[in-house]
């Protein structure tokens, strides 16, 4: 047991210290895929543990992008506080969102999430005075020490790196078990003392939380925060993010997000036409390879149910 | 500050109220084809508002083969739209029949990747840039409302969508047609049970959804721009529509559309600036207090 981890551990971080010696082009891209599969990551603690399928992600990921951003260029609020008040605000909003949220059931639940990040996309895009509107947060200040492409890599390689840790940690405990059981048969659940409704909403401001430092980092990175962070179809990449790396996968998102990173950078450089290609991709992903691409790798595990195959 | 010296002018209001009924219009033609496919085949359809840009695209073009003809228009807005509806059907039989015993979700990704693949092929058809239908010659001009202009055009919407209203109330409650839709939006395995061509009603219940969506975007297509991207502006909205009304009924459809294009019209008096938040707020407090819509349900369905 202890020597896996270490095994495990060496592996991770040797994985990630990878792009280091990569040009960088190549190192930007992976702090892109990092980004976003912690958002992914983050995303499918509610998707692929709680079953909820939200569509309205991305405004937890815009409200800490926001944060963070506003925080650095209108405050002289020391560069941790900015930081940490990302997903510290996302899991704020969060809980009042999910609040409503988990009363409701499938198809329903997703629309009200829908609805919701849609209210924080319009807020952010006509309050000029404080967001910038349309035209977003620009110049948000990044202190010296994390300007180097190289610095920054390595900051997000060791947020990502903690954060997963912890996730990890708490999906294997009994809050991440008490999850499945609930995806699997709610009713039941309820039956053997579960908290189901609370134990929902818990999952729902720590999946925000995750999405709002995801977005904090983004804003780093990009150094601003634009009203597409919150926009739907935000949501609905790291939906396709998490369904193509598999959401019954620990780390499934994250090679999903990885896969569409490369896939996009690669696609755009020969043509325009990337949403084509995407919505090809996703055709085949249904047709031809449900349950993701890790499935492909890990092989059939759980009887093709959703049962069973969230150990990574 | 709300500016209300608007409210004293009665011409002002009347034009307001008739523009936000115009919206209305064009919002219940396309709300309705998705609820009354998602009421039927369980699918929610994010490629609906493909099907509407798709409409004002093909009504454009076929429009501009008969420039000249006094009945351009119509005919344009006619084959504009069924075509449509046979893209329709093609949508149904090739993509959606082969997952309707999948998740939820995976139908739902089938029709999102359908919008990514619409929007790129409309680009490759049409170009990127913006394009503006014309006018029939007889309903160019405009009405005198109050000591306002108002486009004869927008009066000939406001009567299109009752018209449609009409015939699809007499389609669902007076045709055999209309008792197999609306058994199967009851039942749909009990319908198949029974020995009804489960597969040919669902085809027909998209492309009739197809068909109105393509009939929007064939009547918006004179008065809007035509442009890639007018599929995803509309498809929220019709979203909020549909949930407001209540997914799977046709009256609720119209209502919440006439909620919405009273909101949109009225909101952007007090507030230019956060109208559009108040859709989206009210589809959030509908949500909230009755999950099924004003018109709609409760659904138990599994």
């Amino acid at each position: 047991m202890e020597r896996r981890w270490v095994v495990r551990a060496v592996a991770g971080a040797a994985l990630l210290a990878v792009p280091l010696v990569l040009p960088q082009f190549y190192l930007l891209l992976s702090v892109e895929i990092l980004i976003m599969g912690l958002f992914a990551i983050g995303f499918n603690v509610l998707m692929g543990y709680a079953g909820m399928v939200s569509f309205g992600h991305a405004a937890f990921f815009g409200v800490g992008a926001y944060t963070c951003g506003l925080l650095l260029k209108k405050t002289e609020a020391p560069f941790v506080v900015a930081f940490l008040a990302a997903p510290v605000v996302a899991v704020v909003v969060a809980a009042v969102i999910g609040y409503f949220c988990v009363r409701l059931t499938r198809i329903y639940f997703s629309m009200l999430t829908l609805a919701f990040s849609q209210i924080v996309w319009a807020t952010a895009h006509k309050w000029y005075s404080l967001t910038g509107g349309d035209n977003g947060l620009v110049g948000v200040p990044v202190p010296p020490w994390l300007i180097g492409p190289r610095t920054f890599y390595g900051f997000v390689a060791g947020v990502s790196l903690i954060v997963v840790a912890v996730l990890w940690r708490i999906m294997e405990a009994p809050f991440g078990r008490t999850l499945l059981a609930i995806r699997e048969n709610a009713e039941r659940a309820e039956f053997v003392g579960i908290n189901v409704k609370r134990t929902q909403l818990t999952a729902f401001a720590l999946s925000g939380a995750v999405s709002g430092l995801a977005g904090g980092m983004f804003a780093l990175f990009t150094r601003g925060a634009f009203p597409e962070y919150a926009f739907w179809t935000k949501s609905a990449e790291v939906l396709i993010m998490t369904l193509l790396g598999g959401p019954y996968v620990f780390l499934g998102p994250a090679l999903g997000a990885g896969i569409l990173i490369v896939l996009n950078s690669v696609v755009t450089s020969y043509t325009e036409y990337w949403p084509l290609v995407l919505g090809i991709i996703l055709l085949a992903l249904i047709y031809v390879f449900p349950g993701g691409v890790t499935r492909i790798f890990l092989g059939w595990r759980g009887a093709g149910g959703p049962a069973g195959a969230s150990r990574a | 500050m709300p500016d209300l010296s608007a409210f004293a002018d009665p011409g002002f209001l009347a034009v307001q109220c008739l523009n936000g009924l115009t919206q209305a219009m064009f919002l219940f033609l396309i709300a309705s084809g998705l609820s009354l496919i998602f009421g039927v085949l369980g699918v929610l359809n994010f490629a609906h508002g493909s099907l509407y840009m798709l409409g004002a695209y093909l009504s454009y073009t076929i429009a501009s083969w008969f420039v000249g003809s006094p009945a351009t228009f119509w005919v344009a807005l006619v084959l504009g739209s069924i075509g449509v509806a046979l893209v329709g059907g093609i949508i149904e039989s090739v993509f959606l029949r082969p997952v309707y015993r999948r998740e939820e979700l995976e139908q739902l990704l089938v029709t999102y990747a359908l919008v990514l693949i619409i929007s790129d092929l409309v680009k490759l058809a049409w170009g990127a840039e913006n394009r503006s239908g014309s006018r029939p010659a007889l309903l160019a001009g405009s009405v005198d409302i109050a000591g306002r202009d108002f486009p004869t055009y927008n009066l000939f919407v406001l009567a299109v969508g009752p018209l449609v209203a009409l015939g699809l109330w007499l389609l669902l409650r007076r045709t055999q047609f209309g008792r197999l839709v609306r058994a199967a939006a009851n039942d749909r395995e009990m319908v198949g049970v029974v020995g009804v061509n489960v597969k040919g009603l669902f085809t027909g219940v998209f492309m009739l959804g197809a068909w109105l969506g393509g009939l929007g975007g064939g009547l918006a297509a004179p008065i809007g721009a035509i442009f890639p991207g007018m599929d995803v502006e509309i498809i929220v909205e019709s979203f909020i529509v549909v949930v407001v009304g209540g997914m799977g009924s046709l009256g609720g459809t119209l209502l919440g559309a006439l909620i919405i294009g009273q909101l949109n019209a009225f909101g952007i008096l007090f507030f230019p600036r956060f109208a559009i938040v108040f859709v989206y707020v009210l589809m959030a407090v509908v949500l909230v207090i009755r999950p099924w819509g004003l018109l709609g349900r409760p659904v138990t369905r599994g």
